[in-house]
């Protein structure tokens, strides 16, 4: 199918050319949304509506089914996210050690709830179960850099450095 | 020649406490002294011993260095690596004796365990094939090669190894039900989901002996007639995605996955699948529909996968851990394992220690040693002086075991009956001031939170219970909550679809049967014995402690502290909303709860 023939209403500023390209290794295989999914975030930062609706009618399916899956896992984001994700686990080791205090400290700082993106769009705050890093409980991820034995007022110093 | 050989710990933990500028450094300062080629640094996988990282070890001496930043480089590099002189503060010191311990097999964290599956991690190069190969590495796959499948599937079977995921299902039988289904095309998965909030042992095995798992799948396809298999992991692990990787691209190079595996005429295929963050998802069936590109949300079983698996066809699912044990076992031989361990639990079994005791980490313990041993000997007690409480095992499906089960021996059957139970091997340890009503809460907001919504009593009974629970440590429980709570759990135990629901009831459960006392003390006297509720407790100051700085009244939102300066201050009750600012402030430790 070309892409041209592909119509999405009233998204002419859209770029389809991108998701285009990237669908391409997936064409024709069983199983392959999720990893679609992966690879429009990691292109755009999340999941732009008209890139959904567009991949569906490649791949003929219901743009509703798309939908179910992107919305059952934690890791898919509709919404455009901050430059840098901040992940503070809320995993059980780090729980016991204290991590709400932290959680509570770093969503002061930037003003923002779980799931929130600061108004500068510098940082995206959200909550994981477990990292993987329980012996350093409490932990946050800030994008790919683990930090262990956190404190509440340790929080700043490290935000300071993003 | 190199004389030596550093070991540097490259695992998560060690990373996020700066192992890898360790070894910039490292490099830097061997260069400077021109021994680059005298000393050869590795960056190995996980020790266990994260609690200390970075950890730094020196061969053939076994010198075992920990928390070393890079600040320390060039005082090791001068001090012991030219001059021979130990360097003193940086030894591991005994928390008791405070003695300095050199090796590490003195260090009792070490010294009572026995490490199989995790045999190569901390000890080779996860990326580098030729280290596993050294250290017998796919002599087991060689092995298995030359045997028929039902062979390989006897020799699993009276290994007496069970499925490190969860239940402990006997793994041969479970190989030999996929091999009996015939079928042109059959799967292997390798589930490295590792939901557990609290658990990290598939990570560090994967991450620190890729080649180890790698081993375990191909044998395990070999068995059940298998030419292809998934390895689903977690998109949190970055760092063991990208090292299995490798490591398949290295074993591809040696013709040990591929078409015509050496010479066998066998070939095989590994795929990895990212998972997309959904605790349901380590739930097989729903892990299968999710490597199918669906919400990954589990179906009634039977049939079983080993029947109706991956796109229908007979699959074969089996846990990191696991599989790291089977390449093993096919490589030393049955009788040898299956003297380590106890009637029903043979080997050894990996847990993550963490929570309030002194040495955090991963350790891997004979099955049947008690939990005591774990606790006290291993973990080094309790923090800070304090009175040891309880210990979660198996996560969000496990249980809370009190003090009075300490001697219990650590082994499927036992944890069972005691309401607790393997599960993946997270074991969190709690001292006096952990809440056992809101620990619950915790588990419960967590399985909550993570029910795939498919089947009503683990959508909705673990809903109410939640709000019970909430409700309690506001300080709001009603006599009634008790009982109504335990008749919820056992409904959602026996109505919910998947393992998710039947085990969710677990901390609850084996809180109310432990902890009761905890409950009454929330409910009638309203009050959280563990100064944790923020809703329960009640701060007053401590005249004797108090210095009258004034700092506590600056942070106070209310204006409830009031004092004269240099004077002992007081709460008052009726403005203070619990917000704890005061005593985070206060310098002094005056500002108590009751
Ligand atoms: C809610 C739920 C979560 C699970 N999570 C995991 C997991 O993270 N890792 C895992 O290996 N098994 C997990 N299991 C167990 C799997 O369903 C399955 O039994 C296991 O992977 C089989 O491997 P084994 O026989 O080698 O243990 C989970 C089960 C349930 C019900
Ligand atoms: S519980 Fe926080 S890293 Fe595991």
């Amino acid at each position: 199918m070309q892409a041209e023939t592909v119509k999405i209403d009233g998204n002419s500023s859209f770029d389809f050319d991108r998701v285009e390209n990237l669908l391409q290794e997936f064409l024709g295989k069983k199983g392959m949304i999720v990893p679609i999914l992966q690879k429009i975030q990691e292109e755009f930062g999340y999941l732009p509506r008209p890139a959904l609706e567009y991949t569906a009618k490649m791949l003929r399916i219901p743009a509703s089914k798309i939908y179910g899956v992107a919305t059952f896992y934690a890791q898919f984001h509709l919404q455009p996210r901050g430059k840098n994700i901040i992940r503070v686990c809320r995993g059980t080791a780090c729980h016991v050690r204290g991590v709400s205090k932290v959680a509570e400290k770093a969503q002061e700082i930037l003003k923002v709830g779980v799931g929130e993106t600061t108004e500068d769009l510098k940082f995206t705050y959200e909550e994981v179960a477990c990292i993987g890093a329980c012996g350093l409980a409490p932990v946050m991820m800030i994008n790919d850099q683990t930090f262990g034995k956190l404190a509440p007022d340790k929080v700043k110093t490290i935000l300071e450095k993003f | 020649m190199y004389e030596r050989q550093i070991l540097i710990c490259a695992g998560t933990g060690c990373i996020s406490s700066g192992s890898l500028q360790v070894h910039e450094a490292l490099r830097k300062e061997l260069q400077k002294h021109q021994m680059e080629d005298k000393v050869r640094i590795i960056l190995s996988g996980c020790h266990g011993f994260c609690e200390k990282g970075p950890i730094f070890i020196v061969y053939p001496e076994d010198i075992f260095y920990c928390e070393v930043q890079a600040e320390d480089i060039p005082e090791l590099v001068e001090e012991y690596l030219v001059k021979g002189n130990v360097v003193e503060r940086l030894l591991y010191k005994d928390p008791v004796t405070e003695d300095a311990v050199t090796s590490h097999q003195e260090i009792p964290f070490y010294s009572k365990q026995k490490r199989l599956a995790l045999r190569n991690c901390g000890v080779i190069d996860p990326e580098n094939i030729d280290e596993y190969i050294i250290r017998g590495g796919y002599q087991g796959l060689e092995r298995a090669l030359r045997m028929e499948s039902l062979d390989i599937i006897n020799m699993i079977k009276s290994s007496g190894l069970r499925g490190r995921g969860g239940a402990g299902f006997p793994t041969g039988m479970k190989w030999e039900f996929a091999y009996r289904n015939e079928s042109d095309k059959k799967y292997v998965v390798c589930n490295a989901d590792e939901g557990d909030p609290g658990a990290f042992m598939d990570r560090s095995v994967l991450e620190g002996d890729p080649h180890a798992v790698l081993e375990g799948i191909i044998i395990a396809g070999l068995a059940i007639g298998s030419d292809e298999a998934y390895l689903y992991v977690r998109a949190e692990y970055p760092l063991a995605i990208r090292r299995l990787r490798t490591a398949i691209a290295q074993a591809q190079e040696y013709g040990l996955i591929g078409e015509n595996i050496l010479g066998s005429g066998f070939g095989f295929k590994i795929n990895i699948k990212e998972g997309a963050g959904a605790f349901v998802c380590g739930e097989e069936t729903a892990l299968l529909a999710s490597i199918e590109g669906e919400r990954g949300m589990p179906r009634p079983r039977p049939p079983f996968p080993a029947v109706k698996g991956l796109w229908g066809e007979p699959t074969c699912i089996n846990n990191v851990e696991t599989l790291a044990n089977v390449s093993l076992i096919m490589r030393k031989g049955t009788d040898w394992y299956s003297a380590i361990g106890t009637e029903g639990s043979k080997g050894t079994k990996i847990f993550a220690l963490t929570g309030k005791v002194n040495n955090t980490g991963l350790c891997e313990v004979p099955m049947g040693i008690t939990l005591r041993e774990i606790i006290f000997d291993i973990g080094g007690g309790i923090r800070d002086g304090k009175k040891f409480k309880a210990v979660q095992i198996g996560g969000p499906s496990g249980g809370c075991l009190p003090e009075s089960h300490l001697d219990q021996p650590v082994d499927y059957d036992s944890l069972t009956s005691a309401g607790a139970m393997m599960g993946s091997g997270g074991m969190v340890v709690m001292d006096e001031d952990t809440c056992m009503v809101d620990l619950a809460r915790y588990f419960l907001s967590f399985t909550q939170s993570e029910s795939c919504g498919k089947c009503t009593p683990c959508r909705e009974g673990t809903k109410r219970m939640l709000e019970i629970l909430e409700r309690i440590t506001k300080g709001q429980g009603v006599a009634e909550d008790i009982p109504r709570l335990q008749k919820l759990a056992l409904a959602v135990k026996d109505g919910s679809l998947c393992g998710l629901g039947q085990t969710a009831p677990n901390p609850v459960l084996t809180t109310l049967r432990y902890f009761q006392d905890e409950y009454e003390a929330h409910i009638f006297d309203r009050r959280c014995p563990a100064g944790q509720c923020q809703e329960l407790l009640t701060y007053y100051i401590d005249p004797e402690l108090c210095t009258g700085c004034r700092a506590c009244t600056r942070v106070c939102p209310t204006g409830a502290i009031t004092g004269e300066k240099k004077e002992p201050h007081v709460i008052d009750e009726e403005k203070c909303i619990n917000c704890g600012s005061c005593a985070e402030r206060c310098k002094f430790d005056a500002i108590k709860v009751k």
